[in-house]
């Protein structure tokens, strides 16, 4: 018994030293503002993008140190005026005081939402408000609209989505939305579209095949020609914000934005899924 | 002489070290768990947390209230648990007391077959079946109203449905071979007593084996309040007030489908969902090992 409690003592001792190290371990990190090393800041949408940028862009230049913080498209910014960091991200475009302050807006992608039905719907145009009205369940029934007696089933992604939130900021619906289901992936709302007689859903562009009906909005439909056109509302510009021109910004974001503009960089923002602007 | 003692002594140390492995792996989750999901019990308020019903972490005012989400929890295996184990039971009685060994040797093997199919696979027929099904009578039974919200068939009775049937062979396996355990010598009395067949399984048998029946019973809470895939797929995901009728969203399901993008104090609730679903596994876990030690002082 005395046996027993000896060894349980040290598994607790072994198991807080191990949690202790980790806790230690994540504290050490601190960054320096050498010349080689590209701060960003702001936008959480763009997460998934600079996460990829930023990993290719280390493995090509070894010497060069990405670190990127997403505390919002705002925050980005305003950082990025104090000077604290080097590009400011910001998933909408900028407004006139910011770019008065000196921001200039480098946009390298765009990012298009389509709205989809299921192929037995009638309706294939909606307005922004329409649209709107659906999402925050004003309007209930697709024969408001000039479709069949059907239902609507409203359906989105859940909160922490990129897709949700730029939905829901691009239709000023943000927080209003009653969803009938939260689909965790892309693919689950193309999938319980095509499936569920009434549906109504948002997805990436790219991913939209003949499974669903594609909706257009305010009678342009959602193409990438449309998108690049600037017709199509549903869509906001990924802007990497420097203060002053690239071309006078240090060596090491030069270098940055020389990788974002070359065929790999372009590469990479297309798989995530985003539209090159043009130039 | 020595080599034996030699070999002995290993062997020990290498059970020791296996034994050490799984107490080791308890104690981390547990220390992890708790030092994880108590920060935002505390920057959040614990009564605004569990009994806050507004869902909207990525709102401007956010808001953690995830009350709705465990009474979905406690509501779907509640339910679930009321219609599978009266079922399971049943079939532990058809497979122990009533079939013939023929028939019993065809159902037995059919039930452990339903132990071994993956959870996404009850999933998937869920969505492909109970889904549009419970949608046509959704529309039936809310056709003339005007408040409700369609789900497209995706709400708690799928999830329930599901639930029901994938704690089935828990039941069925713990009882039936509680039942088995009974001895011969207390029906043969009961029989001979002038009692019926059904009258012995019903007043002799299930209550001799009672300890057994509850036991695979909480393992089935056990099964249900854990399982993520299936209800993920069938439930909807809307975070709502438990009602047949409505999307809704458990505690499993809640950490699935939001830990992915998750950040900040958002990240921190999910860890304190996954808290408060690992306290309710520990209250089952102590309930049954309670049981289990009443059982053993009852023979």
């Amino acid at each position: 018994m005395k046996m027993k409690s000896k060894w349980f003592k040290t598994i607790i001792m072994a198991t807080a030293a191990v949690t202790c190290m980790g806790m230690l371990a994540s504290c050490g990190s601190t960054s320096d503002s050498s010349d080689n090393t590209i701060s960003l800041a702001g936008s959480t949408s763009m997460e998934k993008v600079c996460e990829a940028l930023s990993e290719s862009f280390m493995n090509e230049n070894p010497d060069y140190k990405v670190t990127v913080e997403y505390t919002g498209s705002g925050a980005g910014l305003e950082a990025l005026e104090a000077g604290s960091i080097d590009i400011g991200n910001s998933s909408r475009a900028l407004s006139d005081e910011e770019k008065e302050k000196g921001a200039v807006e480098n946009i390298v992608a765009l990012d298009g939402i389509a709205v989809i039905t299921d192929k037995d719907n009638t309706v294939s145009d909606l307005s922004s408000k329409q649209l709107a009205d659906i999402y925050t369940g004003k309007i209930t029934n697709w024969k408001d609209l000039g479709g069949k007696d059907e239902s609507i089933v409203v359906l989105g992604r859940e909160s922490g989505s990129g897709t949700r939130d730029a939905f829901e900021e691009l239709m000023e619906v943000a927080d209003k939305c009653e969803y009938a289901q939260e689909i965790d992936s892309t693919g689950g709302v193309l999938a319980t579209v095509a499936s569920t007689p009434g549906a109504i859903g948002y997805v990436s562009l790219d991913v939209v095949d003949n499974t669903v009906n594609s909706v257009k909005l305010n009678g342009v439909e959602a193409t990438e020609k449309n998108i690049l056109s600037g017709d199509y509302q549903l869509q906001r510009p990924f802007v990497m914000a420097t203060i002053g021109k690239v071309e006078k910004q240090k060596n090491a974001v030069q270098k940055w934005f020389e990788f974002v503009n070359s065929d790999e960089g372009q590469k990479i923002i297309k798989e995530q899924g985003l539209i090159i602007p043009e130039k | 002489m020595e080599r034996r003692i030699l070999i002995e002594r290993t062997a020990k140390q290498i059970f020791l070290l296996c034994g050490i492995v799984a107490i080791l792996a308890v104690c981390s989750i547990t220390i992890y768990m708790i030092a994880k999901g108590t920060p935002a019990l505390s920057r959040v308020g614990v009564s605004h947390l569990i009994f806050g019903t507004e869902w909207a972490p990525t709102a401007s005012e956010p808001s953690y209230g995830i009350l709705y989400i465990i009474l979905s929890s406690i509501v779907g295996v509640a339910c679930s648990v009321a219609i599978g184990a009266p079922i399971g039971l049943m079939t532990a009685v058809f497979l122990s007391e009533i079939a013939n060994k023929r028939l019993a040797s065809l159902v037995q093997p059919a039930v452990e077959l339903l132990a071994a199919i993956p959870s996404v696979i009850y999933g998937l027929l869920g969505l492909m079946i109970l889904n549009p099904l419970l949608y046509k009578m959704e529309k039936i039974i809310f056709e003339e109203s005007a408040t409700h919200k369609f789900t497209g068939g995706s709400d708690m009775l799928a999830a329930i449905i599901v639930l029901a049937i994938m704690i089935l062979p828990t039941v069925i396996n713990v009882s039936t071979s509680s039942l088995r355990a009974v001895p011969d010598s207390l029906r043969s009395s009961s029989l001979a007593l002038g009692a019926t067949k059904i009258q012995t399984i019903f007043k002799v048998v299930i209550p001799a084996a009672k300890s057994g029946i509850l036991t695979g019973v909480v393992l089935g809470i056990g099964r249900a309040i854990g399982e993520a895939m299936a209800i993920n797929m069938v439930a909807g995901g809307a975070v709502n007030i438990p009602l047949p009728f409505n999307s809704v969203r458990f505690l499993t399901t809640q950490l699935v489908s939001e830990m992915g993008y998750a950040a900040g104090l958002h990240r921190q609730v999910l860890f304190t969902v996954g808290l408060v679903l690992y306290v309710f596994v520990m209250i089952i876990n102590l309930v049954l090992l309670r049981m289990k030690r009443g059982g053993q002082l009852d023979d």
